[in-house]
This record gives structure tokens, sequence and C-alpha cells, in this order.
């Protein structure tokens, strides 16, 4: 039989185990493009559907973590209580593909591809969630940096599969927003999240270079600078740290220059949501 | 086919055996080629066009991203199964009397994400309209006629005469 | 739930479409959903190279591949190897060179599409890479090698006319570029081809605009005769001028020939970007000179326009363009000179608006730089520069048609403006939309305009007509022509003129397809004038027959008769008979083939009488513009078109919405992105179309001035809604942002550097 249906996390992972070519498969979003446009040709398939492991989310206010399954499609994360905990993942949900889109893609399935425009990502980064993996034998968690290394790699073994992420709450504002050339489903020109937390600003910046990049240096100097002071001007030098921090190309997309720029801009708009100025 | 594969899906209540599919074959492909339920469009087969929408346990998706294969007991519902008698559901005929089909070619998913909508909220807005119907590219209509027939279901729903 | 109907369906009412009903529940044949026992799929292997030699050709691994019936190349082809629609310049299969990536090299049939796949992935092709010819200027100035043996040159055409030393005190110049347009219908290319059993004829259905021109060229092709190649018209998901070219048609029907097998052939989306002509992309200079009241004296232009590998309509889509140099405006004096040129691009031909889009896009960015330089508005400009029925134009030909561009114009300028934004405006509302980028103060609101003059049918000699045939059987009527339906609605207008005609209510029409004369294409806002006018003759020519023979029975001079709703009258007497009595026991059948007068070729000057007839249309854009990010949202289009007669509101509204949809696709988004001959963004992932989400609010006005010339009075209405839309939602950024920008579409880069 060429395609497994497990219906639990350890059939899962035991199946994976002896069929090390198998590919994975939640929303299909991804993968099935691939199939379709024959770049993919899977001679087996786990379909990870039915694991009740995977789709399960759960806001533990005392530890202040969000745990999101890998097969919780966006149009969950869109409204309601996810909505409320991580306002800025619901934004970049609401930004993937079209509502068919969000009925079926997935953090695992963003996760396991790991581009750069994955709209999910950059939230993931700048929330510092953590992303857990599981074989038949052992799991381990991965910080959102560990876990992708590149365009379209990740620290994945084989025989792991993504089984959710663990997102921390924050205590402030947070908050998406992505630059495409039509007004509903797009795949993302430049994108920034951008989080406070214990009135700290933590940015990171999705289609602008080889992996989603997290502005170390721009957060610093607005953290040194203080949210009490920011003001336009210092919005805007901000918006250029941070631009200077991204790493863009060209492509028939968008050009570097012009992914450059948009981070900066949207960088700068997003801290004055933050500080609601 | 070297592949081979049989399974059983369950399209409008009713089991359809697959035999001989190869396993990269989309719902939307075994839906119109295996199944005799051309209903559902191909226009993209990336799921940016949404004319081949059904649902899959109550959720609207792109059947083109559907890996048949792997959806083995789930229940499928697509255009054919709307209304079986053959008459027209309040979509279809408001889409119909309104001007929403030109070519055609969009209409059957976008009658799927019309029911969708309107199933699950009874007064849509027009940014909640436009945004349920963002994933359905119609390239005759320019939506005009569409969003007329939305308002005109959404009205004869609430009892307001058009 | 069924529709129940309250008047007759008949001229000048909304009919609904005979059609919407199976469309509605998926039953409606499209060309994709046909199937034929025992039927094999067809794919054809395409040159990921804009320009190589052909070394070699190795199928042989194909033919081993189980399931794979049959393998093609160039030495199969039994006919002519070449094609096309205006000179046979496109090989059916490339042999020695291909000249653009995507061009055909082969095709397979087998039992699957993805046996076809792995089929074509063992085609092994050798090829001598070489540089191609990507950009128009060097096949203008000659400085790379010819890529055709009939040259780099399509067509080159000037046009001379009036004083060519004219000069006035306002002088202002422009270079306009226009971007590459997919039609992209969303229905792609497919046709079954099914071979007679005595291997001698083959019938072929097919999504296309022309039945009969697809079978004359596929007949020379597959070296039969025409009548042995029957064309069938299969469900047509849209077209917009993508169809009128052939594309699948040889090779599925040689696949079918070759395997005595049924063969079906559907491109998917990417292979349709690569198996269709786009939009021509145009690179325009303009100069206008006017005297200080606005009024223009003299244009000077010229017109590069970039065909692509092989020359499908370019001549034509060149000559509409340098015509409509002056937009619908007087111009006494003109000096323009066109090129279409051969390149390594992907081909370029018919697309709605026909060369006219490109044209207006600069007319109408110069007219805006005019009211500018001069300080009058933007409308008056216009105003003050309209033409009128009668005036001479630039190529000598004089406008006869009816001409109410001034009500166009302020009939616009009345329509409400949208109301300013709110302070807090829903976030689906600004620009960028569900990405969240924009805040209500980064947002700048621009208002533009653009109008435009488009001519209708083809022209240049070309004696075009239509064929209909109308039966008259026991009061309903079956009506038979080979006008293809595209989605425009040509199947809901038909039966509306022979109910108007011969009061009758049932009327049906028979399959579409090559049994009757030709209908010409569906393209050039022609087939409600054409083959409209070939329903209504034949229909006419019927209820002469059914006067004649009511008048014989009750004795009455048939030129007393008239129609009254359903009945039959005598219009100075008192027979009233309904016509569902007087055509009891009575056939007959009428075939009607409409002409549209003659035109001529231009001279080398460009003068000469060379258009049918025109419509003109006016449209005001409303934009919000983040300028810093360069994001766009329409908010409104106001338009008031010239339709001469509206025959059915509903349908022309959705002519004018769609078009309206695809001219701003044109104007922010749409663009097929080409880098020395490789195109970069063949999906709908990277090709963008307007969503739902980018429609702006549409307000319509549609001017009914009666146009003596046509035949039901009633112009074209399909092209003119997306042709000055463009350069309105440009004019509305430039509004916006005080930036001049030149190019379509604009790309955020263009606004905020
Ligand atoms: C029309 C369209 C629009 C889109 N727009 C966007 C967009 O705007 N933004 C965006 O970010 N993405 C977009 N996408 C891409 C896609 O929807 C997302 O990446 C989505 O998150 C993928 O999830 P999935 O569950 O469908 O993944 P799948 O297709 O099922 O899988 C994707 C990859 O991840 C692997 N995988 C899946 N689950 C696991 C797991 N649990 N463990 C390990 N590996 C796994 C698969 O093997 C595969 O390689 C779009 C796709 C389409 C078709
Ligand atoms: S065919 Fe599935 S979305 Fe286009
Ligand atoms: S009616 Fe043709 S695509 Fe919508």
């Amino acid at each position: 039989m060429p395609v497994f249906i497990p219906s639990s996390l350890a059939e899962a992972t035991q199946l994976l185990s002896t069929n090390l070519d198998a590919h994975l498969l939640t929303g299909g979003t991804d993968m099935m493009v691939e199939v379709n446009f024959n770049h993919r040709h899977p001679e087996t398939v786990i379909a990870l559907r039915k694991v009740p492991e995977f789709q399960q989310w759960n806001i533990d206010s005392n530890a202040r973590v969000v745990h999101i399954g890998s097969s919780v499609p966006y149009a969950t994360m869109e409204h309601g209580e996810l909505a409320k905990a991580l306002p800025a993942l619901a934004e970049a949900a609401r930004t993937v593909g079209s509502p068919q889109i969000r009925a079926a893609g997935s953090l695992g399935g963003n996760l396991g591809t790991c581009s750069p425009a994955g709209d999910s990502l950059p939230v993931l980064s700048a929330l510092d969630a953590i992303v857990h993996l599981q074989s038949e034998k052992a799991t381990r968690s991965l910080s959102f940096a560990e876990f992708m290394v590149g365009p379209k790699r990740n620290s994945r073994q084989p025989d792991e599969i993504i089984t959710g992420v663990t997102i921390p709450l924050t205590n402030g504002w947070q908050g998406y927003a992505k630059v495409g050339v039509r007004n509903a489903m797009v795949i993302s020109v430049a994108s920034v999240c951008l989080a406070i937390h214990d009135g700290k600003v933590r940015v990171a910046l999705g289609s602008v270079g080889p992996t989603i990049i997290r502005c170390s240096e721009s957060e610093a100097w607005i953290n040194s600078v203080g949210l009490e002071n920011v003001d336009h001007a210092i919005a805007q030098e901000f918006g250029a740290k941070v631009r200077a921090e991204s790493r863009p190309i060209d492509d028939h997309r968008s050009t570097a220059e012009y992914r450059r720029h948009a981070v900066g801009v949207l960088a700068a708009r997003l801290l004055l949501r933050g500080v609601q100025k | 086919m070297s592949e081979s594969e049989h399974y059983t899906l369950t399209v409008n209540g009713v089991e359809r055996k697959v035999s001989d599919a190869w396993i990269g074959e989309s719902l939307l492909y075994v839906l119109r080629e295996r199944l005799g339920l051309p209903g559902s469009k191909g226009a993209c087969e990336q799921g940016e066009c949404g004319s081949c929408t059904v649902f899959v346990d109550n959720a609207a998706v792109c059947s083109c991203l559907v890996m048949a294969a792997t959806a083995v007991g789930t229940q499928i519902a697509t255009v054919e199964g709307l209304n079986e008698d053959g008459s027209l559901t309040d979509v279809q005929e408001a889409f119909v009397t309104e001007g929403a089909v030109q070519c055609g070619f969009c209409t059957p998913g976008l009658v799927m994400a019309v029911h969708h909508l309107l199933d699950h909220n009874d007064s849509p807005n027009e940014q909640e309209i436009k945004e349920a119907l963002s994933g359905n590219i119609c390239r005759c209509t320019g939506y005009g006629r569409i969003f007329a027939a939305v308002d005109t279901v959404i009205s004869v729903r609430k009892g307001i005469s058009s | 739930m069924t529709i129940t109907k309250t008047q007759r369906d008949i001229l000048g009412s909304s009919a609904l479409r005979p059609d919407g009903i199976s469309k509605v529940q998926g039953d409606y044949e499209f060309s994709s959903d046909l199937h034929a026992e025992n039927m094999l799929w067809g794919a054809t292997l395409r040159s990921p190279h804009p320009y190589a030699r052909i070394v070699s050709i190795d199928v042989s691994a194909a033919w081993k591949i189980a399931g794979v019936e049959c393998v093609i190349t160039a030495d199969d082809v039994p006919g002519q190897l070449t094609y096309g629609l205006i000179s046979e310049d496109q090989p059916v299969f490339a042999n020695d060179v291909v000249r653009y990536m995507g061009e055909p090299i082969a095709a397979v049939a087998a039992d699957h599409p993805e046996t076809c796949r792995r089929a074509l992935a063992a085609i092994h092709v050798v090829y001598e890479v070489l540089a191609p010819l990507t950009n128009p200027e060097h096949a203008i100035d000659e400085s790379h090698e010819p890529i055709h043996p009939d040259g780099n040159i399509i067509r080159r055409q000037r046009i001379v006319h009036g004083d060519m030393h004219a000069t006035a005190p306002i002088v202002v110049e422009g270079t306009y570029d226009i971007g590459m347009q997919d039609q992209a219908f969303l229905g792609t290319e497919s046709a079954l081809a099914i071979p007679d059993h005595d291997g001698a004829g083959i019938e072929v259905f097919v999504a296309t605009q022309w039945l009969h021109e697809d079978r004359k060229q596929m007949a020379k092709c597959l070296g039969m005769p025409e009548e042995k190649v029957r064309l069938v018209l299969g469900g047509v998901g849209g077209a917009f001028g993508a169809r009128e070219d052939i594309s699948l048609q040889v090779h599925t029907a040689l696949l079918a020939m070759r395997t005595s097998r049924p063969v079906k052939m559907q491109y998917g989306r990417e292979e349709s970007f690569f198996g269709h002509v786009h939009r021509h992309p145009a690179q325009i200079w303009m100069r206008h000179h006017a005297n200080t009241d606005g009024r223009i004296v003299k244009i000077e232009a010229r017109f590069v326009f970039d065909g692509g590998a092989y020359s499908s309509t370019s001549s034509a889509v060149l000559i509409n363009g340098v015509t409509h140099t002056q937009g619908p405006y007087q111009c006494p004096n003109a000096i323009v000179d066109g090129y279409a040129v051969r390149t390594n691009n992907p081909p370029c031909g018919a697309m709605r608006g026909f060369g006219v889009v490109q044209a207006c896009f600069a007319h109408e960015g110069q007219m805006d730089k005019l009211a500018a330089a001069t300080g009058i508005d933007e409308v008056e400009i216009r105003l003050r520069n309209i033409i009128h029925t009668g005036d001479t134009m630039i190529t000598g030909q004089i406008l006869e048609s009816v001409a109410p561009l001034e009500r166009c114009i302020r009939e616009t300028a009345a329509m409400p403006l949208p109301a300013e934004m709110g302070l807090q405006p829903h976030e689906l509302d600004l620009p960028g939309g569900s990405g969240r980028t924009a805040d209500r103060r980064n947002i700048v609101r621009g208002i533009g305009w653009g109008v435009s003059m488009k001519n209708l049918m083809y022209s240049e000699g070309f004696d075009d007509y239509s064929t209909a045939r109308c039966t008259l059987t026991n009061g309903s009527v079956e009506l038979k022509f080979a006008t293809s339906e595209v989605g425009q609605g040509f199947v809901t207008l038909a039966p509306q003129i022979a109910r108007s005609v011969l009061g009758v209510d049932e009327v049906t029409y028979d399959t579409i397809d090559t049994q009757i004369g030709s209908a010409g294409s569906t393209s050039a806002s022609r087939q409600t004038w054409m083959s409209g006018g070939a329903v209504d003759g034949a229909c006419r020519m019927v209820r002469e027959r059914l006067f004649e023979h009511v008048g014989s029975l009750h004795g009455i001079e048939p030129l007393r008769l008239a129609i009254d709703d359903t009945d039959i009258i005598d219009t100075i007497g008192t027979l009233r008979i309904s016509v569902q009595e007087a055509s009891a026991n009575f056939t007959v059948s009428e075939t009607f083939e409409y002409h549209h007068r003659q035109t001529e070729d231009l001279d080398e000057n460009g003068q000469g009488n060379c258009h049918v007839a025109f419509a003109f249309v006016a449209h005001r854009a409303v934009v919000d513009v983040d300028v810093e990010l360069g994001l766009v949202k329409v908010v409104q289009i106001a338009t008031a078109q010239d339709v001469g007669r509206v025959l059915n509101p509903m349908s022309v509204t959705g002519q004018i919405e769609g078009g309206i949809a695809q001219g701003l696709g044109l104007a922010v988004m749409e663009e097929i992105i080409v880098t020395n001959g490789i195109v970069r963004n063949p999906s709908f992932t990277d090709y963008l179309l307007p969503t739902a989400l980018d429609a702006p609010q549409v307000l319509i006005s549609m001017i009914e001035e009666p146009d003596p010339q046509a035949p039901m009075g009633a112009k074209g209405v399909g092209e003119a809604p997306c042709i000055s839309v463009t350069p309105a939602i440009v004019a509305a950024i430039r509004n916006a942002t005080g930036k001049s920008i030149d190019r379509c579409p604009v790309r955020p880069q263009d606004i905020c550097f």
C-alpha cells in the first residue's frame, strides 16, 4: 500500500521509520502543487490528517504558552481564541492564499516547506516559538532559528515528523504585515512580524533573505532607545535599521531594492502601531 | 501505470470505488476522469483559481490539492450533489437570474464557495463576501453580477423580496 | 427551485442565458469535459530555450514506454508544415530551429496523462543554444541576424496626414511602455479528436473562437480536404483573443489520425501560457503639438509592437495601433511610424482591445500632459478635442459612425464620486488588503480619466461575413450558426432576435459546428453586429415567407402584414392571427449571409478607408494609493459607453464589468515577465489576476444612440470596456502621487521610488 493514513502519532512515526522515503502529507497545499506540476513523484505517502495530536491546540495561560498541532489549519488561527492569544499569527494566517487554502494548509506544512515566503514563519521567529519533532525513538524541540537553516531547508531528520509548535504568549502588542501586489491571495513580496514582550521589541522578516531574518541589531537599538521614546522619527530610523538587516534578492516577484525598502516601511509602521502612535 | 491503488471515496453520500489509480492523482482528477463527475473544473491545478472547489468534511477546499487516495473516510460533496433532483439551489438560481454566469467555467466552484459562505454566515457584509470569494477567480464577469447574486440570496433567505 | 419569467425574452430584455442552468449545475460540457470510448490522452513536448538549433530529436525511448501509442514530430506532419492566421509562418512542430520558449517539438498519445508526462521526459532533444533576439529595437536596426526566413520585421506602417511641418506653441511628449498581458481565460485549451471509421476524415470538438478558420488551417496541415475535417464547438471557458490562433488543434487531430483512436488534449495552466499568443507588449512614443486653447494641431508617434517569434495577427494589431494614434480626438496633422517585429519572445496576437489598448494608453497619457501644460482641466481638454461624426481621421477616412462621445464624457463626469474614506476604514478596503500594510494616514486618493475609440469588426478590405439559418416550424424556431459562444452571450442574443423579428417564443439553436457557413471569429466586438446581423437577416427572410403564406391564405398583400408581439396583424385591416397559429403545419427555412460594408487597404502613407465602424467610451477611475509602499486599491470606476442600442442590459453590464476588471489587471498587476526570452511567471501564482477583493465599485451608463449602419442599431460592446480604463487608473495613480508613470502595469517600485 503506498498510501498510509495512520490514526495515531505512534503509528505515524513507526510508519515513517520503516518508509524513510515516504512523503508526509498534511493539507497538501504545497505538496500537491509539486505533484501536479511534475516536480515530485511520490511512491509512498503518509497522510497525517487523522493523527489526533496534530489536530489539537491549546492555550496554557499558566505557562503562558500556546501549543498548536502541526495539522491545525490556518482557518482555525484566523478567528476566535487562538486569534486573541496570537494576533500576529492570526494576521499572518489570514494572508495565506485563499479561504480554500486556509481550510487545508497548516503550520506543519509551512514548516515542512520552509520557504522564506512562508507567512507563519516570521511570526514563529519573532515569537520565539519552539518546533517539536518526533521520530519513532525520540523527540526534539528546536528553536525556530535552529529549525530553519536555509531556503526550503530545515533540520528535520528523515525519520522525524513535525508534531507542532509551542509559542510563548507576549504581554505586549504583536502584529504582522505583508506586501503583495494583489489585495488577497498573493505570495509575500516582503513581510514583517513585530512583537513586544516585557517592553522589548522583536522583529522578524520574511521574503527578504534565504531564511527568516531576526533583526537582532535593530531590536537592540530600539530597545536601547526605549519604547516610550518612539515617535515618527524614531520609527523611521528603526525602519532604516531593519532595512539594513534585510538581504533580499531580485526575482520575478519583485526587486531587491523594493523589498529592502518595503520591510523598512513595514517595520516602522508596525512599531508605530505597537506603541499606538 | 506501475503504481496502482484501490480505494473507496464517499462522494455526495455515495461510496465510489476507485481502482488502478496512480497515487499522485488529485481528487479533482479522480472526480472528473474516474468517477464521471466533471462538474468541478480545473483551471490551474495549483489552488489559485477555486474552480475545483468541493467540500471535504464540510470544509471548502481545492480538490486539485487533495490527494484523492488520502481522502478515504471523508465526506466529499461536489456541485453535482447540491441538488440531486435536478432543481436549482437558491444560489444557483441567483447566479442564473443575476447574470453571474458568462463562460461558466468558474461557476461550479463559485457556487460551492457561496454556499459555504452563506451556510456559515447568513448576513455577511461586503468585505466578508469579497474575502470569502477571493479564492475563486472569474475572468469574465469582473465579479459585479456575482456579488449581485450573493446579495439576492441573502435577501431571499431573510425573506426580503428582491 | 425553478425560474419563472414574467416578460418575453425579446431584444432589449435581460433574457437569461439558455446555458445558464447547466453551467450552474456543473452539467455544461466544456471541451475539457469531453470523453470518448477508448480515448487516449495527448501531450506536447516544448522547447525550454527561446532560440536554438535542433541538432537531433530521439523519440525511441518514448515509444518503448508501456501505454504510449504514438509519438510524432515535424516529420510526421502530412500536409503543410506551417500555419498562421495572416501569414503561415509558424511550424506545427519545430524541426530545425526553435524560436520561442515553449515552441512545440513533438507530441505523444498515451493511456494516461501521467504516461504522457513520462513519454515526454523520455524524448531526447539535442539543442545548440543560440543568442536570442529579445530587444525589438534590434529587429528594427537589423543588428540581429534574421531569426526566421520571413525576416525580423513583420510589418511597418507609416501614416502621413496633413501638413508635416505644422507646429503649435504647446508641445508635450512621452514614451509609454505596455507590458505583455495574458488573456488568462479559465478554461485552458482542450480538444477531443475522433477519427472516422474509414480513416478518411475526422471530427474535432474544440474550444475556439473561429471554427472555420481553424478548419482551414487544420486541413492544410493534415493534408486533408476541408470537408473531411468537421469541427464542433466544445464548451468554451472564455477566450478574449487567445483562441483566435490554433494551438493544439493540429496536434490532437494528427495523433488521432495516427492511432485511429479518439485523442483528447488539454493544456494545464503552465502550458496554456506557452500555448497561446498574448497581448503585444509595446513601446510607444508620442509628441502632441497643441494651441494654448488645448486644441491638438499635430501628433507625431512611433509604435513598436513586439510580435514575438511568429506573426499571428501582429500586422493587424499594428494597423489598429497606428490608426488609433489620435484616439477619439480631432487631429489635422500626423506623422506616425509603426513596426510589428519578430523576436524570440513569446508570440503575441489577439487580445480584447487588439492594438488599441496600447495606443490608448499612450494617447491618454498625452492628453493629461497636455492638460497640465495648458492648465486646462482633464475633462475640458478632452471635450475640446473630441471627434464628431463627419470628421476626417488621420487615415483620411471620414468617421461615419454615430459618435456620442460628449455624452460619454459628460455622463461619466456626472456620476457620483465614492464617499471619502472614513477615519477607521475596514482593513480590506485599504491598499494592501489582507496584508494589513497600510494605515489610514498612509493613503492618498487620486482621480484619473481615460477616453477611447475602438474600431469594430475587421479592417483593411477583409470581406468579413457571418452566416445563419432560421427554420420556423409550427410556431417554434431553430437557429443554426457557427458563431463561437465563448461566454459573451451570443446564444442568449440570437433567440432574442428571432423572438423579436418573428413573434415566436420558443427558439432553440442547433449544435455550433462547421455544418453551415462561417460566422467569422468571436473577436473584434463583431458578433452582435455580424452574426446578429445574419440571424436578423435569416429571420427577416423567414418572416417574409410567413407573410406570403398568411397573405395568400387570407388574400392580403404580404406588405400589409406586420408582427405585433406574438401576432401577425394587418396594418391597415383587422386581421390578427397568432404566429403560432399562422405557422401551424408550415415549415420554412432560410439562410442569410451578412456582410458589412467594404473597407480598403491603407496606402504607404497610411491613408485609406480601412475601418468599418467605431464605438466610444469614457472611464473615470478613483484610486487609493499607499505612496510609500507603492500599493494601489482601485476604489471606483465610472463609465459611460456608446453601445448603439442595448439588446440585453444584463449581458452588456457583464461585458462592461468584466472588461473593466481586465483593464484593471493591466493597470496594476497583470504582466507576463520575460527575461532573455524566458517566461518567468507562467502560473496563476505569479501571473496575478484581479480577485473579488480587487474589484472596484463600477458605475455604468449605457449611451443609446442607435447606429444606422448596424443591423439592429447596436454596436459591439466587448472591447470598449477594457481599453481606456487602464489609462484612467494609471492617471489616477499619477494624480494621487504626483509621479509621472509611463508604463503599465504600474509596479510598486514605479510608485515609491
Ligand atoms: C494557492 C496557494 C496559495 C498559497 N499562499 C500562501 C501564502 O500566502 N503564504 C504561505 O505561507 N503559503 C502559501 N501557500 C503554501 C502553503 O499553503 C503553505 O505553505 C501551507 O502552510 C502548507 O501546509 P500544508 O499542510 O498544505 O502542507 P503540505 O503540502 O501537506 O506539506 C508541505 C510540505 O511539508 C511537509 N510536511 C507536511 N506536514 C509535515 C509534518 N507534520 N512533518 C514534517 N513535514 C511535513 C510535506 O512533506 C511537504 O514537503 C499557498 C499555496 C497555494 C496552493
Ligand atoms: S484547479 Fe484547483 S484551484 Fe485551480
Ligand atoms: S464566467 Fe468565465 S470565468 Fe467566470
